[in-house]
């Protein structure tokens, strides 16, 4: 059974937050992400979770680790300059391997930019925000149903992985209004318990290491320094470094067919659109318009880790093309990946492509 | 339990210098938690970063050490998420006022139920003794080469102004005393500051004519005056020696509070 509702873009991130069994948010008012923070102060004490409005950014994502270790699922969300407040201590979450969500609503930036208007320009930001080498997981919802989908799917990827998990959206998408299926449930993936007398750190099968909820005896030790696998800090010794953080990016880069999620469409193209988060919109519709089998698009609903391997779906791709609401930041990525030309499309300002834009660029390949 | 069962053994030697202050804070806080009778799996100990902020890596409870500044916010999202956790703060002045000042007046505002022990060394120890929002004026540090000249922070009277339940001052030198007033802390729902004032003989010490651990434990002893007797030389008008600082309890009190169990 699923109830048809018109929602906006934050309301169905916080309502797909709240069915994943977030349980804590800890946040600073920001736009384009505002809406986030007042439907879970609405909507948190009635179901007896936590709504704490913090003092700045640093705090809010500084309380959301601390919940996490609580065992609870635990988000923020904010914009640009907040998330660029939020980098020292998302690197934390890294280093300790804490499962947290963090909701991006890009605005136009440098600095206080656009507070009003779309961009996708902290997509680098998630990624290499923070210092030191590492890897977390990034989905960009393209619409207010997967606001609510991927937000929710955000958590579970989070657990699995034990790493900070990011929802990429935008204002467009975080302020448009759109007919949803909210669902009954959502599948919940709970995060998987250490095994008593196992220590908190060591790897196990698949890297990533069970977890020693506060208050249930572990007695564990969490330092965002250089640990061994008892959580003991270990800064000097380069091999306990180098197999750590070659861990903490592994588990993520080496799952990277698990946790990809994208949509190919005409799969024998010799011009592919690939886009994620609002653009995708304007590339369906201009895929649409030209009926032509020789245009193709390649969406992604998760951007990091980046599926390299989707590329290579178009067997026939003689060019791709890479609308983003930035100079061109995921199309970098992309030419690391493939021989194939890549052509940025870019729009900041605000404004999204028109299919039209996107139409005349194709047909220029064609 | 005795306090050296909470105590992480494997993880001895600690990292501290010889003479320095941090152990005598840390064993009368284990001592406090102790006396109390709290269990280790409902403790939590969090840190931010520094000498001090090594504590809880030395203790047997579930421990976060976080990031420079920020153990209060870590520590709210803890206590907030469990409020029948027991949730210790250990920070530094640097920690606490530099880096940590805004959380650190939020945490007194929310008076939020955590009890924080404050380790003043009056310098940066863990980065090399540089001046501290703490730093006395006139002291070397070397980054006040010529003598420290901006006024210091009185962290307990800021404490008290933003709204914590609970403040005391007292230093390394009075150790029953400093017992006493953690225990109270941990008592009093709400915000609870320890300030204790400890030697640094590395960072501080060295430069300031106190090379000796001994020599600024006497200093300690020699300059610390009780609050009563403070606040009778105001109400006489007796000037008070500005090398001299107040010890005591400066606030214990019922104002509303967040993150204790419903
Ligand atoms: C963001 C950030 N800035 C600076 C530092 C470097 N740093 C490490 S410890 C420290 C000072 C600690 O001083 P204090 O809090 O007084 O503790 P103490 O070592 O004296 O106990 C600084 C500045 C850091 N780790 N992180
Ligand atoms: S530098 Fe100072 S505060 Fe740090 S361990 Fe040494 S004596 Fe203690």
């Amino acid at each position: 059974m699923t109830r048809l509702e018109f929602m906006q873009g934050n309301t169905a991130c916080a309502e797909g937050a709240l069915a994943a069994g977030c349980r804590f948010y800890g946040g600073y008012p920001i736009t384009p992400s505002t809406e986030i923070a007042e439907h879970m102060a609405r909507k948190m004490p009635k179901i007896g979770g936590v709504f704490a409005q913090m003092e700045d950014e640093l705090a809010s994502i500084a309380s959301v680790i601390g919940a996490s270790w609580t065992g609870a699922r635990a988000m923020t969300a904010t914009s640009g300059p907040g998330f660029s407040l939020m980098m020292e201590n998302i690197g934390y979450a890294v280093m300790t391997e804490t499962p947290c969500v963090v909701v991006d609503v890009q605005r136009g930036g440098p600095s206080t930019g656009q507070p009003t208007r779309a961009s996708q320009g902290d997509m680098m930001q998630c990624r290499f925000g923070s210092h030191g080498d590492m890897s977390i997981i990034a989905v960009s919802p393209a619409s207010v149903q997967e606001m609510y989908e991927l937000t929710a799917e955000a958590f579970n990827l989070a657990d699995r992985y034990r790493v900070p998990a990011f929802v990429m959206t935008d204002e467009i998408i975080g302020h448009m209004r759109e007919r949803i299926e909210v669902p009954d449930s959502v599948e919940i993936v709970p995060r998987r318990p250490l095994e008593k007398g196992a220590l908190p750190f060591a790897p196990g099968e698949d890297d990533v290491p069970g977890f020693p909820a506060f208050g249930h005896g572990y007695g564990v030790h969490v330092t965002g320094l250089t640990h061994d696998d008892r959580g003991y800090p270990s800064s000097t010794d380069p091999h306990v470094h180098e197999r750590l953080v070659r861990r903490l990016v592994g588990k993520v880069e080496g799952a990277n067919r698990e946790i990809a999620d994208y949509e190919v469409t005409n799969p024998d193209a010799e011009v592919v659109f690939v886009s994620y988060g609002a653009p995708a919109r304007s590339v369906a519709q201009a895929v649409r318009d030209l009926d032509d089998e020789r245009v193709g698009h390649l969406r992604l609903k998760v951007v990091w880790p980046f599926p390299d391997f989707a590329l290579a779906a178009f067997k026939n791709a003689r060019v791709f093309l890479v609308p983003e609401l930035n100079l061109g930041q995921i199309e970098r990525e992309i030419a690391r990946h493939t021989a194939v030309p890549v052509v940025p499309i870019s729009e900041i300002g605000g404004e999204l492509h028109t299919p039209q834009r996107l139409i005349a660029t194709a047909e220029g390949y064609l | 339990m005795n306090y050296q069962d909470w105590l992480r053994a494997d993880r001895l030697p600690h990292i501290y210098c010889a003479g320095c202050g941090n152990g005598t804070v840390i064993n009368c806080t284990l001592n406090a938690v102790n006396q109390i009778g709290w269990a280790p799996e409902d403790t939590v100990f969090v840190s931010g970063i520094g000498c001090s902020s090594r504590a809880p890596g030395y203790i047997i409870t579930d421990s976060l050490h976080t990031t420079h500044g920020r153990a209060i916010p870590f520590a709210t999202g803890v206590k907030l998420s469990r409020p029948d956790l027991h949730v210790v703060v250990f920070t530094g002045d640097g920690d606490l006022a530099s880096i940590g000042g805004n959380h650190f007046i939020h945490g007194c505002r929310r008076n939020i139920d955590l009890t924080v022990v404050c380790m003043n060394n009056y310098i940066y120890g863990m980065t090399g003794g540089q001046g501290s929002p703490c730093t006395p004026l006139g002291a070397v540090t070397t980054t006040t080469p010529y003598g420290c000249h901006e006024p210091p922070f009185d962290l307990a009277s800021l404490a008290v102004a933003a709204g914590a339940n609970y403040v005391s001052r007292w230093t390394s030198y009075h150790v029953q005393e400093l017992t006493r007033a953690v225990k109270a802390g941990l008592e009093t729902p709400g915000f609870s500051l320890i300030e204790a004032v400890v030697q640094c003989p590395t960072g501080y010490g060295r430069r300031n004519k106190l090379r000796e651990a001994q020599d600024m434990i006497a200093w300690m002893r020699d300059h610390a005056v009780l609050l009563k007797r403070w606040k009778r030389m105001e109400e006489e008008g007796t000037p008070h020696d500005p090398t001299t600082f107040p010890v005591g309890e400066f606030v214990r009190r019922n104002l509303p509070v967040t993150g204790v169990p419903k």
